[in-house]
């Protein structure tokens, strides 16, 4: 149920399977034509393109189908960098908001629950950042984090920062941005598991003599998992793919750009359409690899 | 219970995570005041004129405009296909429903960058013209999991035999579906409805690369915040904000009452 975390937290009513498949048929025909249409078209299309040449004497953007396989090698030769950047600052980003969440989450669900109405207000004030332009508030960290502002200049003064030296542009800047933009979706899963934790376990261990530490670990820690798998896999992936954060215009620069701005910058500006193909293809394949065996290995078996 | 200083360490770091979060926000809602010139970088001083003329910074109302018209379109046809995809998955067991799941999982598990490079592919190989429609589609299709995750849940946990009755009151399928199941559905296809807005209405990367000429609301802030973002970005991103909020506070405080009096019927 890992991305099914954040819906009803009803226990599902036993049903009765029942076998009228034609209904079902008609109930499914829609969706999936248009999942088939939008989805999975597009995915065989990106593959298609991946591997085209461009056209001889061709304008920019104009390319003709072949099967050109160096595409990938070359991709991967320019832009390696980029790749070990997008996932590198993916799982640090993933990591701090791991760290915030958590206690944040555990706050939220387990110490305040004997209060209804502050649980739904710090809930509210969790998904508030929802509710606000994602493009504007990284804007807002970006004006925060300017030369002039109080920020910067206590950390000069605390010597942490150089004269001269600037945040914006930063690979701390960008991996600030990113662990700030997916808070919420780390502490939402999180909060939904902690929520249901049963605190007789939490007594249980007590009376056993068990250290707070150890019961947090042996107890509080296995059953929140779950959340713990939802939560990271929702801030890793868009993390990885990502490339406001790291943009020039927000706050990164061209030493932070990961592999989404390269896809954009090829896609958009470039119309270098086979080089963002094969990136997009190749950033899809490694995610699903990373996915498919961090699901495995913590042994979540039903994602939806 | 006695008082230890270790008790204050969570609530604290709570606190200071829960304000962290807010920071951006109350920043961008002071700074929809400024009395700015072009770009809304240094405070100048107080005004009201960004408010009362929203639309005088060219191309915000507009903009705004497209992304409701677009959330609105994309909304509807996600959250009825979803819906139906939603109850098929939930009631009914045939052949290939784990494929069906899968598939519909893993439009979450693409990066936005690679959902939006693939259709803009397919619109490029089909020579489709991207505008409106496009958009429309690109934004339909990622809410249309999340409407099926949400959907699901609330089907899941419906009661069959609410449904029986109307059978055995000879309800026919259709009268039982449109007066028992849908009302009762309803709280969680409003609920898949208003997420799928929402994600629709904040959608940045996607849009990028299926809008064309047509600007939405975040592609407007990207091309503005290039050359200086007017305040009256701010007021508009600050006013959805409060209505957001009002919204949900509403919503939490008549769910709260009617919890209350269920609980008293009980």
């Amino acid at each position: 149920m890992a991305f099914a975390a954040f819906g009803s937290s009803a226990a599902p009513v036993e049903q009765a399977p029942r076998r009228r498949s034609g209904i079902a048929l008609i109930l499914l025909a829609p969706g999936l034509a248009y999942l088939a249409l939008f989805f999975l078209t597009p995915l065989i299309s990106l593959v298609i393109t991946s591997v085209q040449a461009p056209v001889e004497f061709g304008d920019v953007g104009q390319f003709q189908n072949a099967f050109k396989i160096e595409n990938y090698f070359a991709v991967v030769q320019d832009y390696w960098p980029q790749f070990l950047r997008s996932f590198g600052y993916a799982l640090i980003a993933t990591f701090f908001a791991l760290i915030i969440s958590y206690p944040l989450a555990y706050f939220i669900g387990v110490t305040a629950r004997p209060w209804p109405l502050t649980q739904a207000i710090l809930l509210t004030l969790v998904i508030a950042p929802f509710f606000i332009s994602f493009l504007l508030r990284t804007f807002a960290w970006k004006q925060l984090m300017a030369e002039d502002t109080p920020l910067v200049q206590g950390l000069k003064a605390l010597s942490i920062l150089g004269p001269d030296a600037n945040l914006v542009g930063t690979p701390f800047a960008v991996i600030f941005g990113l662990t700030y933009n997916f808070i919420p979706f780390m502490t939402l899963p999180i909060y939904v598991t902690l929520e249901r934790l049963d605190t007789r376990y939490l007594e249980a261990g007590n009376d056993l003599y068990a250290s707070p530490l150890s019961t947090f670990l042996r107890v509080t820690l296995p059953l929140s998992l779950p959340g713990i798998v939802s939560g990271t896999l929702l801030t890793f992936i868009p993390a990885a793919g990502d490339y406001i954060n790291a943009s020039s215009s927000f706050l990164g620069s061209a030493s932070t750009s990961m592999i989404g701005n390269v896809i954009e910058a090829n896609f958009i500006d470039l119309l270098d359409y086979p080089v963002a193909a094969a990136l997009s293809v190749l950033l899809m394949g490694i995610i699903l690899l990373i996915v498919g065996l961090y699901v495995r290995r913590v042994g979540t078996e039903d994602l939806l | 219970m006695k008082f230890s200083p270790a008790k204050l360490v969570l609530p604290l770091f709570s606190a200071l995570a829960l304000a962290f979060l807010l920071i951006p926000i109350v920043y961008t809602f002071i700074f929809s005041f400024n009395d700015s010139v072009k770009s809304n970088i240094v405070w100048v001083g107080f005004t009201l004129d960004n408010w009362t003329n929203v639309c005088e910074a060219q191309g915000v109302c507009e903009a705004f405009g497209t992304s409701i018209v677009v959330g609105i379109a994309a909304t509807v046809i996600a959250t009825v296909l979803g819906t139906l995809l939603a109850i098929a998955l939930a009631r009914y067991r045939f052949r290939g429903r784990s494929a069906i799941s899968l598939m519909l999982f893993l439009p979450m598990a693409t990066p936005e960058v690679v959902l939006g490079a693939g259709l803009a592919a397919q619109f490029l190989s089909a020579s489709v013209p991207k505008g409106f429609g496009t958009i429309i589609i690109a934004h339909a299709l990622f809410c249309l999991s999340f409407v099926v995750v949400t959907v699901k849940a609330r089907v899941s946990s419906l009661d069959p035999a609410l449904e029986e009755a109307g059978r055995d009151l000879y309800g026919s399928p259709i009268q039982v579906f449109l007066r028992v199941t849908l009302p009762l559905l309803l709280p969680g296809i409003m609920a898949a409805a208003l997420l799928s807005f929402a994600l629709s209405f904040d959608d940045f990367i996607i849009t990028r690369f299926n809008n064309g000429p047509v600007e939405t609301f975040p592609v407007y802030v990207f091309t503005a915040a290039a050359r200086g973002l007017p305040a009256e970005a701010n007021v508009i991103a600050s006013a959805v904000f409060i209505f957001a909020l009002v919204l949900v506070i509403v919503g939490q405080t008549s769910s709260a009452a009617r919890r209350r009096r269920l609980a008293k019927l009980a």
